[in-house]
């Protein structure tokens, strides 16, 4: 057994007993289990809004962007800070709503804003189909990371079954505190180790970082700069997705979710300013991958993911490549934690409740969420093993989901919200509909709009869907408005 | 209230701003002026941010442990 395998299982083992530990001292009641009982501290929350910068799909897919792609790699440093400055008005409202009617997930909060039921179980649909395979790429990363750092001892498909089952357990047991705690071990350990491979890579190879960018724009003209055209990589792809993305960033189910943790509102406008310099951290990814790009050539297609483990084991020992692959193995468990946790609760407390037994008592809904964990697991274990290529498209097809959400959310928290529950209703599910049919036909605005002027055809495509989204929204909102325009901002009784 | 317009900014710079940037000389810090570009409104952001923090009355309240808006 190597050492770096034997450091990645023993982080691994720490991480189960951190996530079991977490339960101690609580009782594991649905508002536990779901928000932590609304008792976390800055910390906490700024960690868990943190943790969802650094899953594999940025450790990996932020190297293997830069790797691959060059220059488009910037924008997840610039979607996210524009996220940051749109929490800090959106947030503390929605915080203090979740407080007041003791919400527990992001469709409760729909259906109580809205009062409808339905609308409730939409958006928890969407969440899930949105979710399933967010989950898939986390353990798709922990698959790549254990198979290539265990130098093959494990295979993919061993790793990504015991790290589904690591992460079930301690959900099952301590719910979103296990993740909370992890968090904190999963970003001190890549903190470290992000920082120091982002500096020390460029200056062993290339002698200092304006040497690195110098080699590669010598041998590589245009891969540092946007392009003027191309769908996914021009200037006008960047300024759409950043806004896009940036919009639809809190609308993740477990994002929104984690929201509802916060022990007062005033640390979402605290985060908001430390939150930007935070995940600059980034950067030093972008540079292990640019780093990859002349001493690592060749990889290709989904295998540029690779590019920063390739690089770290031809450049260091085995230890240290354990040590890495030990914070990558947290990048994929603790935001998997995360999305189980949310989905299960999802499937328990708005689709069961919701839909099938509307008198279900917390304690049974509880139940449930932690008897749907495993399944939850297990379906996201095999779309992993069987999905295949579809699961990128999947990813982004779930995000431009989640950003559908985003026009009800804003209006539903206006003082006076004009905004009804049948135009919320038909508005996402028109979106959510051409964002299927735009992605699965793979369509892009150029070929739907193509009188458009060349430079806008490269808009994101989640562009089309938003818009339309919103003007069935104002249109059924308009022809639905209530005799007496009381606005339905009003708090509905339990 | 015009506090909040310094939140502008940001979408201002990042947006609108690159396509005047995008460029990889001169290197700043070692990194194309692009990138360097999105890297300081990242840190121009936070400090923003922290202004606005000052700025907010919201805040001010909230020695006390309770911000102005908090309603029972």
């Amino acid at each position: 057994m190597s050492s770096a395998l034997i450091i990645i299982i023993a982080v691994t083992l720490f991480a189960l007993y951190l996530g079991i530990r977490a339960r101690r001292g609580h009782d594991m009641n649905l508002e536990q289990w779901t928000v932590g009982g609304r008792s976390f501290g800055t910390a906490f929350v700024f960690l868990l809004m943190a943790g969802e910068i650094y899953t594999t799909f940025t450790f990996l897919g932020g190297s293997g962007f830069a790797y691959g792609k060059g220059a488009p790699v910037y924008y997840i440093l610039a979607y996210a800070t524009l996220a940051y400055v749109l929490s800090y008005w959106l947030l503390p409202p929605v915080w203090r709503y979740a407080k007041a009617h003791r919400l527990v997930s992001q469709p409760h909060f729909f259906a109580r804003k809205y009062d409808s039921d339905a609308l409730g179980v939409m958006v928890a649909i969407v969440d899930v189909a949105a979710l399933i395979p967010y989950l898939v790429l986390q353990l798709k990363g922990l698959g790549i990371i254990v198979a290539t750092t265990s130098y093959g001892a494990i295979s993919s498909t061993a790793a990504i079954w015991i790290g589904a089952a690591v992460v079930t357990v301690y959900v099952m047991a301590s719910g979103v505190r296990g993740s909370a705690w992890n968090s904190v071990v999963k970003d001190l350990l890549i903190l470290g180790v992000v920082l120091f491979l982002g500096i020390y890579l460029p200056i062993h190879h290339y002698g200092s970082l304006g040497n690195m960018f110098h080699a590669i724009d010598t041998a590589r003209p245009g891969f540092l700069t946007f392009p003027d055209k191309g769908a996914s990589s021009s200037v006008v792809w960047f300024q759409s997705t950043v806004l896009l993305t940036a919009l639809g960033f809190f609308m993740w189910p477990h994002t929104f979710g984690s929201v509802f943790t916060a022990k007062d509102e005033r640390i979402f406008r605290r985060n908001a300013m430390v939150l930007p310099i935070y995940q600059l951290i980034l950067l030093f990814v972008f540079f292990v991958g640019f780093a990859a790009t002349l001493t690592v050539p060749g990889l290709t297609g989904g295998n540029i993911d690779l590019s920063l483990f390739r690089l770290t084991i031809q450049t260091f020992d085995p230890w240290f490549v354990g040590v890495v692959g030990a914070a990558g193995v947290l990048t994929a468990l603790v935001p998997g934690s995360m999305i189980l946790t949310t989905a299960s609760t999802l499937i328990a407390n708005d689709i069961y409740r919701g839909l099938l037994q509307r008198d279900a008592s917390d304690a049974r809904v509880t139940k449930l969420a932690r008897f749907m964990v495993p399944v939850v697991a297990v379906v996201a274990v095999l779309f992993t093993l069987h999905g295949g290529e579809t699961i990128v498209a999947l990813l982004l097809m779930g995000y431009n989901f989640v950003t559908q959400l985003f026009p009800a959310v804003v209006c539903s928290l206006a003082a006076r919200n004009r905004a009804t529950k049948q135009g919320a209703f038909c508005g996402i599910a028109v979106g959510v509909l051409v964002v299927a049919t735009t992605t699965i036909m793979h369509l892009s605005v150029g070929q739907l709009l193509p009188f458009l002027p060349d430079a806008l055809k490269d808009v994101n495509i989640g562009f089309v869907a938003l818009t339309l989204n919103v003007i069935v929204f104002a249109i059924v909102s308009a022809l639905t408005q209530p005799h007496a325009q009381a606005g339905q901002s009003r708090a509905q009784p339990r | 209230m015009s506090f909040r317009l310094l939140a502008v900014l940001p979408f201002i710079g990042i947006l609108l701003g690159v396509p005047f940037v995008n460029r990889v000389e001169p290197l700043v810090l070692g990194m194309p002026l692009v990138l360097a570009w999105i890297v300081m409104w990242v840190v121009l952001t936070a400090a923003i941010m922290a202004l606005v923090y000052r700025l907010d009355p919201a805040n001010r309240a909230a020695a006390e442990g309770r911000t102005a808006e908090d309603r029972p």
